[in-house]
């Protein structure tokens, strides 16, 4: 309405001195969509390697290193950056505020993120190659035995930390501040709330993995021995540092996903969504108990019987809210007219898949038979379970979704549909076998296997390289849309959507909500 | 905490960098002693006490005898010949023990070594005092020379009764680099 007085700047300038929230959530979202293709570069070359036992394409160290890389740009280049997109793009649509409550800051929590990644990739070409200890770095693999280059990898973590912890206190600030009137907490949609709790795990959690990098840069380079046996300290303690923070990430991660799913349900289900408090009050317990579980990652490091019982007893209990959650969203669906879009078909395939993911999870938790399982492709085939299928599927679901009305014009639902079932066979197909040769005890981030795990091993590479590719799909279709998809501008573009960002026209305008609306 | 009066946006980025600044702290001045702290006291990791041990009250257990076995390990790299001279002794608990450890540098350069100790049964740890030890302090060898090192302990009268072996491993780290380390910054 008001777009020939404050419309976007011409040319580059729009994007590098953005303070749009909506322009800085559209880079967030092509920034992790890049790092996501580069990151699943690394994947296809590490199935392609592991295609066939024996050495075929790349040597031992360089494959460490793609194991290393891919985690590293999955976790902090692609999942993170493109939920923070989303939190850009959506919480000040759902509480009706007109922008995040700290503009400036938000354009240099995102333009932090282009050169620290293309810090961390350049260190693939540097002498003694980039970091190949894995993405959780344990001492003294990334201290004593690292390579050069992992100094340039410590400062690319501070400056991820930077702008997460920036990213995350700008999202607090807004939703605590800028909240329709009438808006209280209790009608926040879930999204909100996800990410409201999210915010508060990384603004706790990201100054521990600072921390973490700083006592491998002291022991590196100042003669400090926080991890060194040989000066008193202890490779253990890495451990312990690093999954205090590795745990509530893991939770940082999905727990947006929670949120996107439980706006997407109720409205294909066209009923309001089931047990709104508990879903609020499960989120909140997960996030509690992943600050006491973080040990359940290394039952196997020699802790006394009472720890690996506490942690052991911990860990079972995530298991209760994440269960209300699973709960809510089945009996959302309950009775409900129900349709099957594409964003519903990737909510459901998210629900079934997380719930594996969760089940081999119980599995893992359970201390005597972790000493069996850890460290096995039972573990790859666990986490990516509840990554991609969680935390990716949500993130495709919530594209489909929300795009629409974003720019106006509607995806191609038959491609949206196919882009659904190829990943979705793609993905069971790279993912379960893993647990089959994990079991029988294959172990994680080697190059090379024995010869009785080559069938489903071939199996799981195949089943990768369709994932890979559902995923150009994906691009072409949403390249289509925004370029000559059919123009639509009803405000609600799925009928049963609730929610303020559904009263506002489509495509959004640039500036939106100058006047906070009324919520009763 | 209203450092800037009326403005909430600013005050609520105000107690976030407070938390922010607090978990970094944290990280250091409680999660890394405290780490030391309990692993020094419970004997976790079969870490024994890195100090003296000052001896309080003498009474032998003359009933029973435990086994204490030494193993000696070199870090990835550390050349030197290390080890104990008597592999096993049965001693009462309560005694004062000696023995001895020898080392030698084979190589034509000096270089400075630190052992360290765990102890198996972990339970065992908080148990096996010693009063000498030649991991309390760094060894610095010339070039060929060899070196005989004492140890002296004294396993508790109070050792579960259920623990009738302990092992006394050693894990010999050339520190070498970080000596030097240390010297040159000086």
């Amino acid at each position: 309405m008001n777009d020939h007085h404050h419309g976007p700047a011409k040319g580059l300038k729009r994007w590098l001195f953005a303070t749009n929230h909506k322009d800085i959530g559209t880079m967030y979202l092509w920034f992790s969509f890049s790092m996501f293709i580069l990151g699943g570069t690394f994947a296809m070359i590490i199935r392609a390697e592991l295609f066939q036992p024996g050495l075929q394409l790349v040597e031992p160290g360089f494959f460490n290193q793609m194991t290393t890389m891919h985690g590293l740009v999955m976790v902090f280049g692609a999942i993170m950056p493109s939920f923070v997109g989303l939190a850009n793009w959506m919480i000040p649509l759902m509480i009706g505020a007109p922008d995040m409550a700290l503009p400036r800051m938000n354009n240099w929590s995102f333009w932090i993120l282009p050169p620290t990644f293309l810090l961390l990739a350049s260190t693939l070409f540097m002498e003694g190659g980039g970091p190949a200890f894995g993405w959780t770095f344990y001492a003294p693999l990334s201290t004593t035995y690292a390579p050069p280059s992992v100094t340039f990898f410590i400062f690319a973590i501070h400056l991820l930390g930077l702008s997460s912890i920036m990213g995350s206190i700008n999202i607090v600030a807004t939703v605590m501040n800028l909240r329709a009137p009438g808006m209280t907490y209790m009608k926040m949609p879930l999204f909100v709330w996800t990410w409201f709790i999210t915010a508060y795990l990384l603004i706790a959690v990201m100054p521990v993995l600072a921390g973490l990098v700083t006592m491998m840069l002291m022991d590196i380079h100042f003669g400090t021995s926080f991890f060194s046996a040989a000066g008193g300290g202890d490779p253990v303690l890495f451990q312990h540092v690093f999954w205090f923070f590795g745990h509530p990430e893991v939770y940082i991660i999905i727990l947006p996903a929670f949120g996107v799913v439980s706006q997407i349900i109720p409205t294909f289900a066209r009923k309001r969504l089931f047990g709104y408090d508990s879903m609020v009050y499960a989120t909140a317990s997960i996030a509690f108990l992943s600050f006491i579980v973080w040990a359940h990652h290394m039952y196997t490091v020699g802790m006394p019987v009472a720890g690996e019982l506490f942690f052991m007893y911990a860990t079972l209990l995530i298991a209760v809210p994440t269960g209300v959650k699973v709960f809510n969203w089945v009996t959302t669906m309950w009775r409900g007219a129900l349709t099957f879009e594409t964003p519903m078909l990737f909510c459901i395939g998210f629900i079934i898949l997380f719930t594996i993911g969760g089940f081999t999870g119980l599995m893992l938790a359970i201390a005597p038979s972790d000493f069996q399982y850890h460290d096995s492709y039972f573990v790859v085939a666990h986490f990516h379970y509840v990554m991609v299928a969680g935390a990716v599927f949500s993130m495709s679901a919530a594209i489909y979704y929300w795009l629409p009305k974003w720019c106006g014009k509607m995806y191609s639902e038959g491609m949206g549909k196919a882009h659904f079932w190829i990943s979705f066979i793609g993905f069971n197909m790279a993912f379960f076998p893993q647990h089959f040769v994990g079991l029988a005890g294959m172990p994680r981030r080697i190059p090379d296997y024995a010869l009785q795990f080559a069938d489903f091993n071939m199996m799981s590479s195949i089943g990768a390289f369709i994932y890979g590719l559902s995923q150009i799909l994906f691009l072409f279709n949403v390249i289509a849309t925004i370029r000559g998809g059919k123009r639509i501008s009803d405000e609600k573009v799925w009928e049963g959507a609730e929610g303020l960002e559904w009263t506002l026209p489509t495509p959004v305008p640039f500036h939106t909500f100058s006047v906070p609306p009324q919520v009763r | 905490m209203q450092l800037f009066g009326d403005n909430p946006v600013l005050n609520t980025v105000a107690k976030m960098v407070t938390v922010v600044i607090g978990m970094f702290a944290f990280v250091f001045v409680v999660m890394v002693p405290l780490y030391n702290v309990l692993c020094d006291a419970l004997g976790i990791n079969g870490k024994t006490s890195g100090e003296r041990y000052e001896v309080v009250q003498i009474q032998v257990d003359e009933s029973r005898e435990v086994t204490i076995q030494f193993v000696t390990t070199n870090n990835e790299g550390m050349p030197w010949e290390f080890g104990p001279t008597t592999t096993m002794m049965k001693v009462h608990p309560g005694a004062v023990n000696d023995t001895v450890f020898y080392a030698r540098n084979p190589l034509s350069r000096d270089m400075v070594a630190q052992a360290v100790p765990s102890i198996s049964p972990s339970r065992a740890a908080e148990y096996f005092h010693k009063t000498e030890c030649f991991c309390f302090d760094q060894q610095a060898l010339q070039a060929q020379q060899s070196v005989e090192m004492p140890l002296q302990f004294i396993v508790d009268q109070d050792l579960p009764r259920d623990i009738t072996t302990i092992t006394l491993s050693y894990t010999l780290f050339d520190v070498t680099d970080m000596v030097k380390d240390v010297v040159a910054s000086r």
